[in-house]
């Protein structure tokens, strides 16, 4: 299970919010599949948001893929987000280069914009949710 | 069933002389029209929000709505036929929490159990008011606003209503119980479809529960329709103010800043990549309209008579 944390000030809609979190769990492995996602009613009450908004997110997770809906028991993990697990090589090359990194003067924040570029560059059609499309 | 909760067809209120207004020091004009030409259709389910500034006649509809005020002009509907036959299946909550002072917590909630038999959930009003900690036995008289608030809260949710009408209902609560019954409200809505329509001066407390927006400003109806596709319908630009031309477009707001010209606007076609267009939030969209009262309304022009 997983309990979304619903910041308003972030300037990210609140059903996105919702999507990334539920991805973010799937990634660390909070959920997996088989897994049962909250339901819409327990959502709102904890976090007082409208509860068509969490259906949207969900509906939106079910397109791509993620969960799915089963008619009067809710809504399950249909699959996890494949991520390097924690003793990967790729994680151990990551750790490696930060190490580098800071010998060489740089800060968190230097390290993290330099990171986002890098993955800008390398993921650029990645779709970003960003604040909807003003059409 | 219907799918319409509430539908108005050019409603409109007219207070005479000798008439307070249902909340004292609302629109202070004598013999005034406190809401006039008003044209809206609620679908079943949404979580709308009436917001307006003081004066502008929120409280005027949810009554009318309610059925304790009379329409001077055209008509309103809920839950598909007049307001005094929808009555077992509405919920009213008066801004000033009218209850009785002499009761007791539990004597109140035995009142609304008695005056609803067919509906009552004695377990839901049980539930809203243990959590705030509320002696049953204390008199409603010794309450703080907050807590009658949630006495009153509790009496309108355990009516089990298909349409809950609430006017300014978290303006007593602190922010824990303001969350804490905003999360009530909304539970109500998802596990019953309730149509909730609460009605507000604060926008921020209102964006996150609701779907719907009614803008009231000077008693009429500026914005109605969902928030999502308001918000879609305009964009915040920002331009060289020599080289823009706001001209097809519908201007609600625009501010020159030396070269720069802001603008809220409904774009009628494209809009230029250099105006670098933005989706506006709902507190800027709805500040926009009220600073510029001259600004046309957005409402669906619809015939409402058809749907109900």
């Amino acid at each position: 299970m997983v309990e979304y944390r619903i910041d308003r000030h972030s300037g990210v809609a609140t059903y996105v919010q919702i999507v990334q979190q539920t991805k973010q769990a799937l990634r660390l492995g909070l959920l997996r599949p088989g897994d049962k996602l909250p339901t819409a009613r327990e959502v709102v009450e904890a976090t007082a948001i409208n509860p068509n908004t969490v259906l949207k997110a969900y509906r939106e997770l079910e397109r791509d893929g993620l969960v799915e809906a089963r008619r009067g028991l809710g809504t399950f993990v249909r699959r996890g987000l494949s991520t390097a697990p924690a003793d990967s090589p790729l994680r151990a090359e990551l750790d490696g280069w930060a190490v580098r990194a800071r010998k060489a003067g740089l800060d968190h924040d230097d390290v993290a914009a330099l990171f986002i570029a890098v993955l800008d560059t390398h993921f650029a059609d990645h779709d970003q949710h960003s604040q909807g499309d003003p059409s | 069933m219907t799918d319409t909760a509430m539908a108005a067809t050019a409603l409109g209120k007219r207070f005479g002389r000798r008439w307070g207004l249902p909340r004292s020091g609302e629109a202070g004009t004598g013999g005034g029209w406190a809401l006039r030409d008003c044209t809206f259709r609620l679908p079943a389910g949404r979580v709308c929000a009436v917001v307006g500034p003081n004066g502008a006649g929120k409280s005027t509809l949810l009554a009318l709505a309610a059925g304790l005020l009379a329409p001077s002009e055209g008509r309103v509907t809920v839950l598909g036929t007049d307001p005094a036959s929808a009555r077992a299946r509405v919920g009213y909550v008066a801004q000033d929490k009218p209850l009785y002072p002499q009761l007791t917590v539990a004597e109140t909630l035995l009142v609304g159990a008695d005056l609803n038999p067919a509906r009552w959930n004695a377990e839901a009003a049980e539930r809203i008011v243990s959590a705030g900690d509320l002696n049953p036995k204390a008199r409603i008289r010794t309450l703080s606003g907050g807590q009658r608030t949630r006495v009153a809260l509790a009496l309108a949710l355990a009516k089990q209503p298909e349409l809950l009408l609430l006017d300014e209902p978290m303006a007593d609560l602190d922010p824990l119980a303001r969350h804490e019954l905003m999360g009530t409200l909304m539970s109500q809505a998802a596990q019953h479809g309730t149509t909730i329509v609460m009605s507000s001066h604060v926008v921020a407390e209102l964006e996150d529960s609701c779907d719907h927006l009614l803008l009231v400003g000077g008693g009429r109806v500026r914005l109605a329709g969902e928030i999502d596709d308001l918000l879609a319908a305009h964009a915040r630009v920002s331009a060289l103010s020599e080289a823009a031309d706001l001209e097809p477009h519908t201007v609600v707001e625009s501010r020159v800043t030396g070269r720069q010209l802001t603008a809220l606007l409904r774009p009628a076609g494209r809009l230029p990549d250099d105006w670098r267009p933005t989706r506006p939030s709902l507190e800027e969209l709805v500040l926009a309209y009220l600073r510029n009262p001259q600004a046309a309304p957005l409402t669906p022009a619809t015939s409402e008579e058809s749907a109900v």
